[in-house]
């Protein structure tokens, strides 16, 4: 035990010198974060946050030669709670898109019915709780034939879970047939709908262009997003909250709010607060769609106010230039979110594909529906669950009371440990120097995310480091009281202390792991710096101390030692 | 000169009174859990849902007239409380207010907030907007936190108990859950006694001390255990307390190192992180005391087997023992 390779004693001071290498730039916070970001300008061109985007060039190349470009540049990642910014739980309303895949399915099961009126007779749609479709049909004998058509329209489902399933099934009773998505579908349709609300709210949150932001899918159906340095949680609500679902429809009348609205109508009320009170009966299925828009910008219509532009897509001009065509003279909705914006009457067919929307709005929200409008709409709507918002200096206040709590943690610490136990409280003391550092090596490399919580951790892990090295000290002073050689006493201190040191530190990291997997947010971040703290330390404890135990020993080979 | 927290050599009996810190543990036990009862703990808002906004002023705090200016926005049940921190200046004056979850909401509309920042800007123009920080959770998400939590509790208990029951006899492991079950209900009891706000946070800081109080539990045990394969013929209470003798003195130094680096933390660490701290340090106090009185006074309660000759797999102390460390 008392001598090691030179192999192991290569490896140990390398992994020791890897750690602190990796920490290095933590050191360096905000010249390595400046230097990172002008890189990551020159390189792509893309700026990552406001400030970077005003420099001159002079200035990023100053900031991108302020670190060297051999050292590593990860840095840890300061978690809202240190950074400020604001976060937000959404659970979105996956069903909203059931009734939406329904009216698609009615079209394909129109086609297929009416190809046989004959032995089904005349079809009807009727209204159907959300996320089914009920067709009366007139004719009660062609059931059988019916339900073979509709189920003739059925796919398969294309997912990894839903193998052999279709994805619609349909069922028949007296002269209804109902038709609804298939479990299995609906898996798959829920899958897709979180694809592309993550995928819509990630190109929102690029589009103001913050540094960083996090957006995670959480369990079945909720959102996770962060974003460091936003105002408050209201302002992303307002970015992210929207669906913006833009759609044009053919107007059929004005109407009151209480009007029951014609079969396949609906009634919706007039956006604008000059004309509130005002509602207008629509025909529900839309001429066209804000999903067939290619461009929308902010701009100013001929009186000067603010509007928005937008321009179709081929197939979205097709629609639109044919639609206008046909009803020239009569009115149509311009519709966001099943409200009215406007209900202009058409005055010549619109063939280029292009158009502009004027309302009653201020710069601020042109320049923000322009942005919605660009991203595209969100599936289905969003309830937001949690909220939480913290402000810069808040963050530094705990950053500042943070780092003064871990110094003099540190000091208190190493103050007793050399007083308790001298030459070896020294080595203990610059294992631990080195653990804190590999702590900060490790996090910056897996890019993990420091907390408030995480700081605590890091605190407790300084406190409880230390407990190997005093295991292995008070067992060498034990065995150095049976009177044994000084390299015997050591040799046998670090052996029969290390099965207290595994089974207490395994039991310590058992409870770290499922406070990773369990915990969320801030516990998550004190459950990463516990179990890593509880790594290094075992390394340092165990083979940095003995390492420079041993070199001491070599080179002074003490007759007696004092523990 | 060495610091010595302990003397060397120390024979103390630690069964001497082993009925009455049993007694004095039990009813601390049920001091706790009738306060858990009956009082509750005061739970944050992320296991009660509503919202919090933190407010910050130069200007001292006005409890009385921030209520005072809040009463007319209707907002339900409000708490109002002064922060008091030794790291803050003279002229910074915090204080938490707390509103409870409103109706067929699930997190709170900005409105609120807007409604909020306009009554107290009318009480004290010198107070800081926006609010250094509004956090909000739905009554949905803070029911499953709660849920969550308790399972993450609950779990890390079983897997630290099968883990022991592996590595030594289920006696042990019966005495190290014992402890730890002490540990989890008297710091839940310190909280509800005291009404410090019970949050996430906490919950890691509960599960720090199972892991804290479990290490301190198997250095002890893993004393006994090989004690016991040293001194065939002594009484197991006689074991017992050589091991909590020789380990004593490490006992202390680990807890000591833990205690100066959280009493750092606790006073100079800021306000947003003292109930999580404070957690720790009464765990630890805690699950120091219980490694010896609880753990082990149970481990005699139940008696453990004396004939360790048969070779198993704990045979030589640890199977971890040829490793080469």
């Amino acid at each position: 035990m008392m001598n090691m390779s030179l192999f192991q004693r290569i490896s140990i001071w390398l992994t020791v010198a890897v750690g602190i290498l990796l920490a290095s730039p933590n050191f360096f916070y905000t010249t390595v974060e400046n230097h990172n970001d002008a890189v990551a300008f020159i390189e792509t061109g893309v700026s990552p946050n406001a400030a970077v985007a005003d420099m001159t060039q002079e200035e990023l190349d100053a900031n991108a030669s302020g670190w060297p470009g051999f050292m590593p540049s990860s840095l840890v990642n300061l978690g809202l709670d240190l950074r400020g910014g604001a976060h937000l739980l959404a659970e979105v309303e996956v069903e909203d898109v059931y009734s939406d895949r329904m009216d698609g399915y009615w079209l394909q099961v129109r086609d297929a019915l009416r190809g046989e009126r004959d032995t089904i007779g005349t079809i009807r749609r009727q209204n159907a709780p959300d996320g089914q479709l009920r067709i009366k049909i007139s004719n009660p004998a062609g059931m059988d034939r019916a339900l073979q058509l509709v189920r003739g329209v059925a796919t398969p489902v294309v997912s990894l879970t839903g193998v052999g399933a279709n994805d619609i099934e349909a069922s028949g009773a007296g002269d209804i047939i109902t038709v609804q998505l298939t479990d299995a579908e609906k898996l798959a349709t829920n899958d897709r709908t979180m694809q592309q609300s993550l995928e819509i709210i990630r190109r929102r949150v690029d589009e103001v262009g913050t540094r960083e932001p996090t957006i995670q899918r959480q369990g079945e159906r909720r959102v996770l997003i962060q974003v460091p340095g936003i105002g408050s949680a209201q302002q992303l609500k307002d970015l992210i909250g929207t669906t913006a679902k833009l759609t044009f429809h053919p107007v059929v009348g004005p109407a009151g709010p209480n009007d029951t609205p014609g079969p396949r109508n609906v009634i919706y009320p007039s956006i604008d607060p000059q004309d509130a009170g005002t509602f207008y009966e629509l025909e529900q299925s839309p001429v066209v769609t804000g999903e067939e828009l290619a461009d929308s910008q902010p701009a100013f219509d001929q009186n000067g106010q603010p509007a928005v532009t937008f321009r179709f897509n081929p197939s979205g001009a097709r629609k639109f230039g044919i639609y206008t065509s046909e009803n020239v003279g009569s009115p149509f909705a311009i519709v966001l979110d099943e409200e009215v914006i406007s209900a202009p009457v058409i005055r010549e067919a619109i063939t280029g594909g292009s158009g502009q929307i004027s309302g009653n709005f201020s710069v601020e929200e042109s320049t923000n529906l322009a942005v919605l409008l660009r991203a595209g709409a969100l599936p289905a709507e969003m309830t937001f669950l949690e909220e939480r918002t913290i402000g810069p200096e808040l963050g530094q206040d705990s950053i500042d009371a943070g780092k003064i709590a871990c110094i003099v943690a540190f000091v208190l610490v190493l103050v007793f440990m050399f007083l308790s136990y001298g030459t070896f409280g020294l080595f203990a003391n610059i294992a631990l120097i080195i653990n804190v550092a590999m702590i900060f090596g490790l996090l910056s490399l897996i890019g993990a995310t420091l907390t408030l919580p995480g700081i605590a951790g890091i605190v407790l892990t300084i406190g409880m480091a230390v407990d190997a090295n005093v295991l292995i000290f008070e067992r060498i002073r034990e065995e150095l009281k049976t009177s044994k050689g000084p390299a015997r006493a050591i040799e046998l201190g670090y052996e029969k202390a290390l099965s207290a040191i595994l089974d207490a530190n395994i039991t310590t990291f058992i409870t770290a792991v499922i406070l990773f997997a369990m915990g969320s947010g801030p516990v998550r971040g004190f459950a990463i710096t516990l179990g890593l703290g509880i790594l290094t330390s075992v390394f340092t404890a165990i083979y940095v101390t003995r390492i420079m135990i041993i070199m001491w020993y070599d080179r002074k080979r003490p007759k007696k030692i004092e523990v | 000169m060495r610091l010595k927290l302990v003397p060397e050599n120390t024979s103390w009996d630690f069964f001497s009174r082993a009925k009455m810190w049993l007694g004095i543990s039990v009813f601390l036990i049920l001091v706790g859990f009738a306060s858990f009862m009956i009082q509750g703990l005061n739970y944050g808002i992320d296991f009660q849902g509503g919202t919090t906004i933190r407010t910050e002023s130069s200007t001292p705090v006005d409890v009385a007239a921030y209520r005072a200016a809040l009463e007319p926005a209707e907002l339900g049940d409000i708490s109002i409380t002064e922060v008091f921190d030794p790291t803050f200046p003279e002229d910074k004056h915090v204080a938490m207010i707390r509103i409870q979850a409103q109706e067929g909401a699930e997190s709170v509309e900005g409105a609120t907030v807007q409604t909020v920042e306009d009554a107290l800007r009318a009480v004290d123009p010198n107070m800081i907007f926006p609010f250094p920080s509004v956090e909000s959770v739905g009554p949905k998400v803070s029911g499953e936190l709660i849920q969550t939590a308790a399972i993450a509790v609950v779990l890390a208990i079983v897997a630290v108990l099968f883990y022991i029951w592996l590595r030594f006899e289920w006696q042990f492991a019966l005495g190290a859950v014992a402890a730890l079950v002490h540990d989890v209900v008297l710091t839940l009891g310190v909280f509800s006694e005291l009404q410090i706000k019970f949050d996430l946070a906490i919950i890691a800081a509960l599960l720090t001390i199972v892991g804290y109080s479990l290490n301190d539990t198997v250095v002890v045990f893993d004393r006994v255990r090989e004690n016991l394969r040293k001194y065939k013929k002594k009484d197991l209470k006689d074991v017992l307390n050589i091991s909590i003798n020789e380990t004593l003195s490490r006992t202390f130094m680990t807890s000591v190192t833990t205690l100066l680096a959280l009493f750092a933390l606790f006073i100079l660490g800021g306000d947003v992180i003292r109930g999580f701290v404070f957690a720790m340090i009464w765990g630890v106090i805690v699950g120091t005391y219980s490694s010896i009185f609880v753990a082990s006074a149970i481990l005699l309660w139940l008696g453990v087997k004396r004939d360790w000759s048969k070779p198993d797999l704990n045979q030589t102390g640890n199977q971890f023992g040829n490793v080469d460390a």
